[in-house]
């Protein structure tokens, strides 16, 4: 009984850690290639908004998702033309595309408000995804085992393949990589458009698996989190996967203490927690280090011009 | 074939045109995207940009909702010079609020002229208080002031929620989550008669003006400059990096708290959960389309005051949802960021001899 409850616990962490998993590590790639996309939030509500119109017209949570992806993809390339190729400040563009991202959202949005889906279900039978204790491996969607894939494979990615080289090279050392050859601006488009892919799907994890139903503002600031984690991680894959979920850990704690009615310390108080957790953990990161600076990328967020 | 060619120097012409063909070209995708989305795109933009200019009764409203857009936008233009990127604006606007609330519940019973002076000073000490976080976490310990100052938002809107559904309630309220209305001493006195045109529209063009002249005539607003140009220099001139990030993010703070004070004391009249209002992310707009410019942003900021006055206009006349204000302010922001590119590079013929 107790096991199953733990199980059941387990299960909401991951589903609550899983989109700012997947947002992070695509802020990670892009940050990799020396650009600070600051526009997660935007791309991720663009991606929430368009997977959940998708599903809900068609009926296919999978359409959803492929939309979702390509809304992500499209809005971090409008950053990346206007940041790479009309070399616009990176912060206030980034700002501009979660600015519009809201807007954009809130717009397309407006019809669907109320409106419910069929949520994305486990992938394995039900044998396995409904049993009180093999849940815990097998009862989770798609994402969750692709989120897990991709941490994986961006971490090969970054350390063993030569594209991932490169791309490191490219934001540490933009004119070098330049005067060797490498396309330092494509590879910094294709990194951008990984990106806001990974953002999108993020945006519509929540669409479409932990609240199937339209609301404004539906990632209610996850996009910055994820953001925040990638400075927790010190742009490591490996440190990122245990970020994520430790931050659900806090987020699932808070709807614990909703569910078993806490009432000494008020709702408002517990919905701060993600929040100051995430100001302690960035001054915990500072404390921690030695020098006066991470591990960031040399060129992070820095214009870069082949002329 | 067309081309951009890199200008030598930045085009002091298109620094202040582009704004113009930026809102010029806004309101051009707007009618498009609109028209495609099956509403009256035509009437949508006319009733967004020009219908608040056109008719004299919409003034008032322009100026009530302008006075917080520029008052919070002076303060992270100065800022944003400095490279010192405060967007949690919006949570020091509520702090403000916050902090200036607690004075006028605590003198509910008492009149005097003390009273509204008390609140401003309380506002504008909660807004510092909210911000001086980031900077201490930025100047110490080099703790990127943008993601603290977004997550404080996120944290001041949940302590409103907290006081106006638990302390603070209105105990005569009806169960409602809003404090008591503030007396007539905790108000703003209105400017015109039956309007609320409110001491906050005066004191938001003379910080304006001000700003202008701290920015433009000082050594401390030619600090702010150099440390955003060009940091090295800076060091070598003996500006400290660190005092200006204190000093902006303080300003910033401060005038965001005052604006939301003015906001709870004018409009409002008393705390309710709707108080967050945006304007701590739409300033941002407004700053870069004011050019982070003091009287720049007097000018952005009547211009989205207007999107605001006329998106309420358009919901009535052609049935645009209210979300579309929102899509219209951050299209514009996007617009203008890429007609920068016009300060940057010129468009010329590419000629065909070759090299």
């Amino acid at each position: 009984m107790t096991s199953a409850i733990l199980v059941s616990i387990f299960m909401t962490l991951v589903a609550a850690s899983t989109p700012i998993l997947l947002a992070a590590l695509g802020e990670l790639v892009t940050e990799k290639a020396g650009v600070l996309n600051l526009g997660v939030e935007g791309m991720m509500l663009c991606g929430a908004v368009a997977g959940f119109a998708v599903a809900f017209s068609t009926g296919s949570t999978t359409l959803g998702l492929v939309a979702a992806v390509v809304a992500g993809i499209a809005t971090a390339m409008v950053f990346a033309v206007l940041t790479l190729s009309l070399t616009a400040n990176q912060v206030a563009t980034g700002l501009a595309l979660t600015i519009f991202g809201i807007g954009a959202s809130s717009l397309i949005g407006a019809g669907f408000v109320g409106r419910t889906i069929t949520r994305l279900g486990p992938v394995f039978p039900a044998a396995l995804s409904d049993h009180p204790l093999l849940r815990a491996v097998f009862g989770h969607d798609i994402v969750v085992y692709l989120s897990l894939a991709l941490v994986l494979g961006v971490s090969l990615f970054l350390r063993k393949t030569r594209p991932g080289l490169i791309l490191r090279a490219v934001g540490e050392h933009d004119a070098s990589a330049h005067a060797i050859g490498y396309p330092v601006i494509a590879i910094r488009y294709a990194a951008i458009g990984f990106g806001g892919a990974l953002a999108g799907l993020g945006g519509a994890y929540f669409s479409l698996a932990l609240t199937p139903m339209w609301a404004d503002r539906l990632t209610a600031g996850r996009g910055w989190i994820a953001l925040a984690l990638v400075v927790f991680a010190a742009w490591r894959p490996g440190r990122l996967l245990l970020g994520a979920y430790l931050f659900g850990a806090v987020m699932t704690l808070e709807l614990q203490a909703k569910a078993a009615g806490v009432t000494w310390l008020a709702p408002e108080l517990l919905a701060m927690a993600p929040y100051l957790a995430t100001v302690a953990v960035l001054t915990m990161m500072s404390l921690g280090r030695r020098t006066g600076r991470l591990d960031a990328p040399a060129c992070l967020g820095k214009p870069f011009s082949a002329s | 074939m067309l081309e951009w060619r890199r200008r030598r120097e930045p085009s002091a012409v298109m620094l202040w045109l582009s704004p113009l063909i930026a809102v010029a070209l806004t309101m051009l995708i707007g009618m498009i995207v609109f028209t495609a989305m099956g509403y009256d795109g035509f009437h949508a933009v006319r009733d967004i940009f020009l219908t608040p200019f056109l008719e004299p009764q919409r003034w008032p409203d322009l100026g009530v909702k302008a006075a917080p857009l520029v008052m919070i936008a002076l303060g992270l233009a100065i800022g944003f010079r400095a490279n010192v990127w405060n967007i949690g604006a919006e949570g020091q606007y509520i702090m403000g609020a916050i902090a200036g609330t607690g004075v006028a519940l605590a003198t509910h019973d008492m009149t005097g002229w003390w009273i509204l002076p008390a609140m401003a000073l309380a506002g504008v000490l909660g807004g510092m208080a909210w911000a001086a976080v980031p900077a201490f976490l930025r100047v110490r310990l080099q703790v990127s002031e943008i993601l603290t100052s977004l997550m404080l938002t996120y944290v001041a809107v949940q302590a409103l929620y907290y006081l106006v559904r638990g302390p603070w309630k209105d105990p005569d309220g009806f169960n409602f989550p809003q404090t008591r209305m503030f007396g007539a001493d905790q108000t703003l006195p209105a400017m015109m008669e039956g309007s609320l045109v409110h001491l906050g529209i005066p004191v938001a063009l003379l910080i304006a003006v001000v700003a202008w002249l701290l920015m433009e005539k000082t050594t401390a607003g030619y600090a702010v400059k150099v440390v955003g140009l060009a940091p090295a220099a800076a060091r070598h001139g003996g500006f400290s990096a660190d005092r200006v990030t204190w000093a902006t993010l303080l300003a910033s703070g401060g005038l965001a708290g005052l604006a939301g004070l003015f906001e709870a004391a004018g409009p409002f009249g008393q705390l309710t959960p709707q108080f967050p209002t945006g304007y701590g992310f739409t300033a941002i707009i407004v700053a870069f389309l004011g050019r982070l410019n003091p009287l720049g942003i007097v000018f952005g900021g009547v211009v989205l005051a207007a999107t605001y006055v006329g998106g309420e206009i358009a919901q009535t006349t052609v049935r645009l949802p209210q979300a579309a204000t929102g899509m219209f302010q951050a299209l514009l922001l996007f617009v203008l960021l890429a007609t920068d590119v016009l300060v940057k590079y010129r468009i010329g013929w590419k000629s065909r001899v070759a090299p």
